[in-house]
């Protein structure tokens, strides 16, 4: 079956989509968005983790089908969407999203905070605690650490990098904060 | 495979009674975790997700008509005054991804016994509203639970919403995990006072193929209090009737050794959960009630 929808403000087509299908395998194999990781298709990891309609989910355990004419934001699209929110002009952006092996691209806040914070090990939970810590800030500028570890709590780092990780997000907070 | 996608609930029962082995899918917190792992390939996907009055509820009167795919974080959100025992139970559900797809007639759908609503279901009462093209049937969520996982619908019924009394008194929910987030229950137990009929109802998850109440402990605790008088004066259970309504709560188990805990293991953990959860409920309502003299 075909599936159409919008992925960090792009319009999107998959072809030859199986019904069985997850969101998870079409953004990674079909549409060439491979942030979004497959660890453990079951929900448990948060590797996955993308913003449907705003909200987050696993994207293993939606159906591609269900995302049929829906809005789907990753890790890809995460600089662009936080500059969106934070006013900024470039809607573009996520269109023209190209690897940079220079590191030059702009990041979202929290990304930065990721990098600076040493939150990033071996990187593969990265890409769902960026889209999971950055809808938390989103609603919540100010968190406890009681609020951000419940806010992570679907989400696995097993190379067991959890302090660094609350850092990130309390740097992330402070800037932002700092910012105002 | 097929990947039905009805615009609205008349052509999703139509879908249903067409296709009576359909698999309905809303939050597919389950459904997909048995694709992805080959356990299951359903000729048919019924795709619920677009079917709006599934996501909605009804407070008015003396019950919650709760849509059958409200996402456990909006029962959290907005239904914890109504309904503070499944609220509760829901805060416990996987994680937050989890908590925004999943729902109580998800839970319903699947009918495992370690499904985390439904200790909260039986201690508040529900029913569960069934509907297909031949029309519509409440069904008493103490007859739901047919087996493991297995229900009492029939195959060309859908669940539309579940019906659940709204608290009259307070609501506890526990669960026996090896951590906060991300836990199938080793066992669960909820409990519900009912003050204007001087009840109690409980409910129990995973520690039997189906959840169950624990009936027996339901009637010692209401005639132990009503002959102390506590109801009315807000006494403390005395120890010796909390530690008879455990053993009792565990009595009513019939639990299995599995990777996640042992048959006796499981019913020891009712028994905590059984006498903790009745002290928090009693507390509760003895703040409520202003006063604690001693029981008689």
């Amino acid at each position: 079956m075909r599936v159409t929808f919008t992925v960090n403000g792009r319009p999107q087509e998959a072809d030859d989509v199986w019904e069985g299908e997850s969101l998870l395998y079409v953004l990674r194999e079909r549409l060439g968005l491979p942030g979004s990781k497959n660890a453990c298709e079951q929900g448990e990891c948060g590797s996955c983790t993308v913003r449907l309609d705003g909200v987050p989910v696993c994207a293993c355990l939606v159906a591609a089908g269900q995302a049929e004419g829906r809005e789907v934001g990753t890790v890809e699209g995460l600089a662009d969407h936080a500059a969106r929110r934070a006013g900024g002009t470039s809607a573009d952006r996520a269109r023209q999203w190209r690897p940079d092996p220079a590191d030059t691209v702009e990041l979202a806040p929290v990304q930065r905070a990721f990098i600076d914070a040493g939150a990033v090990q071996c990187g593969f939970c990265t890409p769902g605690l960026l889209v999971a810590a950055d809808e938390l800030l989103e609603h919540n500028p100010d968190p406890s650490d009681a609020d951000i570890r419940e806010a992570l709590s679907g989400n696995l780092c097993r190379c067991t990098g959890y302090e660094k990780i609350l850092d990130a997000v309390r740097l992330a907070a402070a800037r932002a904060a700092e910012g105002d | 495979m097929d990947f039905l996608r009805p615009a609205d609930w008349e052509e999703a029962l139509a879908a249903k009674a067409e296709h009576p082995s359909a698999v309905p899918i809303a939050g597919g917190t389950d459904v997909m975790v048995e694709i992805n792992f080959d356990h299951r390939r359903p000729e048919h996907l019924l795709d619920l997700s677009r079917i709006g009055e599934l996501h909605e509820w009804d407070a008015d009167g003396p019950d919650v008509r709760l849509g059958a795919a409200v996402p456990y974080a909006r029962i959290i959100d907005h239904l914890h005054t109504e309904l503070p025992g499944l609220a509760l139970a829901a805060h416990t559900v996987g994680s937050p991804q989890i908590r925004n797809r999943g729902s109580v007639g998800g839970n319903l759908g699947a009918a495992s016994p370690a499904g985390d609503s439904h200790p909260a279901l039986l201690a508040a009462g529900a029913e569960v509203e069934a509907q297909s093209v031949r029309g519509t049937r409440l069904i008493p969520v103490e007859e739901f639970y047919t087996g493991v996982k297995r229900n009492a619908l029939a195959p060309d019924e859908l669940i539309r919403a579940v019906h659940i009394r709204k608290a009259t008194g307070p609501q506890q929910f526990s669960k026996v995990g090896t951590r906060n987030a991300m836990v199938i229950a080793v066992c669960a137990f909820g409990i519900a006072l009912h003050p204007e009929s001087r009840t109690v109802r409980t409910g129990i998850g995973s520690a039997a193929p189906t959840p169950v109440r624990a009936g027996v402990a339901e009637e010692f605790l209401a005639a132990a209090l009503a002959e102390a008088g506590c109801w009315d004066s807000g006494a403390p259970v005395p120890p010796s009737v909390a530690r008879e309504f455990a053993e009792l709560a565990s009595g009513a188990c019939n639990p299995i050794d599995d990777v996640r805990g042992s048959a006796a293991y499981r019913r020891r953990a009712v028994a905590v959960m059984a006498r903790r959860t009745l002290g928090w409920v009693w507390e509760e309502y003895r703040g409520t009630q202003g006063r604690g003299t001693l029981c008689a």
